[in-house]
């Protein structure tokens, strides 16, 4: 798997991503300046945290309309695979890959913390070492992660099977309005969304930064092995 | 020609800092400080066009860039 890393000015976990994905294909990615617009011969770009361009107007405003955002599109529309993570997820709703918007956290908090997952479609790129109900740990660090989308569009997305990853408590149960399992105030506890292919997905927490025993865990590690054997598949 | 664009959050869209500055302004004793919400104000000067044309264009800014359809509605003022 060719996967490449983009970086724009304020990025700054492009380094954990990138251990994530040396762990799964042996191979250290590609870093894309955001100035670049080659992406050819890629099986995955990533779109990790950070504050791009210092959050200006809104999380990712900036970002989505920078040279190689023109870049990731004509890769979208081409069928390549696409992880959003982070402000990477902000990036990808700002430039309308995909849908809904992050807003302010709801108790306006910078969170840092640990939250747990549970995997809503195990039939994707991103999930398909889990099985539909499995739960796991992630930690997520955020100001804006409060996912929101128009009734209709929230719709299609429940009805399409692309809400990822929800918000849940350590035992998997979902509930939209408890803070200790819902920590930023997601609509319908949301923590990751897919695009109609089911090859763009953004989600708010950080996998990248549970797949080694010296980090704490391999919780997130399955998210890119899926991803390897999807992509080389 | 100088333009005002405004970005507001829709209504229904929750608006936690204007949550916080309305409690804020209550503790102050402006009891009656009602629906307290927080937008953008993005003033732009633009050369070589009419009042009508500097509308024209500030809605497509506000479109493109300066507001998040999403969650966010604009407003326009081209001062006289």
């Amino acid at each position: 798997m060719k996967a490449a890393i983009v970086v724009f000015p304020g990025t700054n976990r492009e380094r954990d991503m990138a251990l994530a994905l040396k762990r799964v294909t042996g191979v250290a990615p590609r870093m894309i300046w955001h100035h670049e617009t080659d992406l050819d011969g890629l099986d995955l770009v990533v779109l990790p945290g950070g504050f791009s361009y210092g959050d200006y107007l809104r999380c990712g405003a900036m970002a989505a309309h920078s040279p190689v955002m023109g870049a990731v599109r004509t890769f979208a529309a081409k069928g390549g695979h696409i992880l959003g993570v982070c402000n990477g997820f902000q990036i990808l709703t700002e430039s309308g890959l995909l849908p809904g918007a992050l807003l302010r956290n709801a108790d306006l908090r910078f969170l840092s913390q640990d939250c747990y997952l549970r995997v809503e479609n195990d039939q994707t790129p991103f999930t398909s070492r889990w099985t539909k109900g499995d739960v796991f740990r992630t930690p997520l660090a955020h100001g804006d992660g409060n996912y929101t989308a128009d009734p209709a569009t929230l719709e299609r997305l429940e009805g399409e099977g692309r809400v990822a990853f929800r918000y849940a408590s350590a035992t998997g149960q979902v509930k939209a309005d408890d803070v200790a399992s819902n920590p930023n105030g997601s609509l319908n506890s949301i923590a990751g969304v897919l695009s109609e292919n089911n090859r763009i997905c953004g989600m708010m927490p950080h996998p990248e930064d549970l797949v080694d025993p010296l980090m704490g865990g391999e919780d997130g590690l399955p998210l890119f092995e899926g991803l390897v054997e999807a992509v080389v598949r | 020609m100088k333009v005002r664009v405004t970005v507001m959050l829709k209504d229904g869209v929750l608006d936690p800092q204007g949550k916080a500055i309305g409690h804020a302004l209550h503790t102050l004793g402006f009891n009656n400080a009602q629906d307290v919400r927080v937008g953008k104000v993005i003033e732009l000067d633009l050369q070589d066009c009419t009042a009508e044309e500097a509308r024209k264009t500030a809605e497509d800014m506000a479109k493109n860039l300066l507001a998040n359809l999403v969650i966010e509605d604009y407003a326009i003022e081209v001062p006289a």
